[in-house]
């Protein structure tokens, strides 16, 4: 299985294929969208000339070859106007893409993204800019507003990349990048990781939900009480919730109000809601969580997760069954 | 020496064969294409390799491929169609004890999941 097709398959289930670039869906894709553009046109101009010019040195008459010849010509079409073509396009596109990043005022919404090999770490920051929320692999915003993301790595260079709701920007150890995001209208937004980071690197993908303001409000609210976390609501969640304790996932996961509090892995505290599994590259229900926790080195190669093996069907059901009352 | 075992060789001849076309258990009213699309759509490949579905190939369930030469589904369900499609909605309610789950398939859904499945393998 080569990595495009993979990314191939797992964009077109989840995203459509081809992947949504040059659609923009707020105003900060909108200028990188626009700018390519921009650059697309000029660089068929440009090219539109030189197949110009070659066409008159191949066919052309002889008077107008001396002149395709001479010195204007090349001062003019070789020094002077990609000197100023390039120059022009620089300052745009510098002008155009620092809007990204800035201004912030320091009011909006943020959020901490830290890209791991191969998932993202997602916290809600408060006004102290202290994670109150954990989740993985999944981010929630309020429509029609700005969202500001502080981009971090735990390992290598990630490149952090919603299309339709922005340009990318990378992930480096050691450092905080900035990046503003918005979406105009609710809706469902795919990402990848857009910068090599190692095996399964194409099978890193990222959803963003945008909710209108109310329901947004609204879906925090619900969050945070989920994070005192509801007893198993059946028998088979019950046999779930000790396989967790007792087969190792807690050392690797966490919820929130149980002992399970490992940190290496994604927060699994509202997984149930999640719209994917395996970092946006699986529908999330019963059938495909079994299959993850089963044997998720199948699925994705290489991913840190080791298959369980060990265990039986009834048991890979109590544990989807008690993850999937996860909300 | 009982008759049984002297049918034996025999018995496991007429498993490897597959039927001939006509043969084949057919699914009424329904599309594979469509089928194909359900089954990227509710990721059946997590947990079966399926023939033309290029990822994912899960591991931890039976490979699908040749299908409808196979007697039973799930190793005691007659391979009927009609079966075929309930348990691939619902496989603990036609097979209970069963590791497959419900999968969240409309009725009609299961039934091109089923076409698609008779189609492949040959």
């Amino acid at each position: 299985m080569s990595p495009l097709i993979s990314m191939r398959s797992a964009t077109r289930m989840l995203q459509g294929w081809p992947p949504p670039l040059l659609d923009p869906a707020g105003p900060y894709a909108g200028s990188t969208t626009l700018l390519a553009w921009v650059l697309f046109g000029m660089g068929a101009l440009v090219l539109l000339l030189v197949l110009a010019a070659l066409w008159v040195a191949l066919f052309g008459r002889a008077e107008q070859r001396a002149k395709l010849g001479g010195p204007t010509l090349i001062w003019i079409g070789g020094v002077a106007f990609p000197v100023v073509v390039l120059s022009l396009l620089l300052v745009y596109g510098l002008s155009l893409t620092r809007s990204l990043s800035g201004p912030i005022r320091g009011d909006e919404m943020r959020v901490r993204v830290t890209g791991e090999m191969w998932w993202w770490r997602v916290a809600y920051l408060d006004g102290d800019r202290q994670p109150f929320l954990h989740d993985a692999n999944e981010l929630h915003i309020p429509a029609g507003r700005p969202v500001v993301l502080e981009l971090e790595s735990a390992d290598v260079i990630h490149s952090f990349w919603v299309p339709r709701l922005s340009g990318k920007l990378d992930m480096i150890p050691g450092r905080r990048n900035l990046m503003r995001i918005q979406a105009d209208a609710p809706g469902v937004y795919g990402g990848q990781c857009a910068e090599y980071c190692g095996g399964p690197h194409a099978l890193m993908g990222f959803t963003v939900i945008a909710h209108a303001p109310a329901e947004f409000a609204r879906l925090m609210q619900s969050r945070l009480r989920a994070s005192d976390a509801s007893a198993p609501a059946t028998p088979e969640a019950a046999l779930g919730a000790r396989l967790f304790q007792s087969t190792g996932c807690a050392a690797c996961h966490r919820i929130a109000g149980t002992p399970a509090n490992g940190l290496a892995g994604p927060d699994l505290t509202h997984v149930g809601s999640r719209r994917t599994l395996g970092a946006g590259i699986l529908p999330n229900n019963r059938g495909t969580m079994m299959g993850w926790i089963g044997n998720s080195q199948a699925i994705k190669p290489g991913n840190r997760m080791p298959p369980y093996t060990v265990l039986s069907g009834e048991e890979l059901g109590a544990l989807a069954a008690y993850l999937e009352e996860r909300k | 020496m009982p008759p049984v075992h002297a049918l034996l060789p025999l018995l496991l001849l007429a498993t490897a064969c597959k039927p001939p076309p006509e043969q084949r258990p057919v699914m009424p009213a329904a599309d594979a294409a469509r089928g194909k699309q359900a089954i990227e759509r509710v990721g059946c490949g997590s947990c079966h390799a399926i023939e033309g579905i290029a990822w994912p190939k899960g591991a931890i369930g039976p490979p699908l491929d040749g299908l409808a030469g196979r007697a039973a589904i799930a190793g005691r369900v007659p391979n009927r169609p009609d079966l075929l499609a309930a348990f691939i909605r619902n496989a603990p309610a036609v097979a209970p004890g069963t590791t497959m789950p419900a999968m969240p398939l409309n009725e009609q859904e299961s039934r091109d999941v089923a076409a698609y499945l008779y189609e492949i393998g040959d």
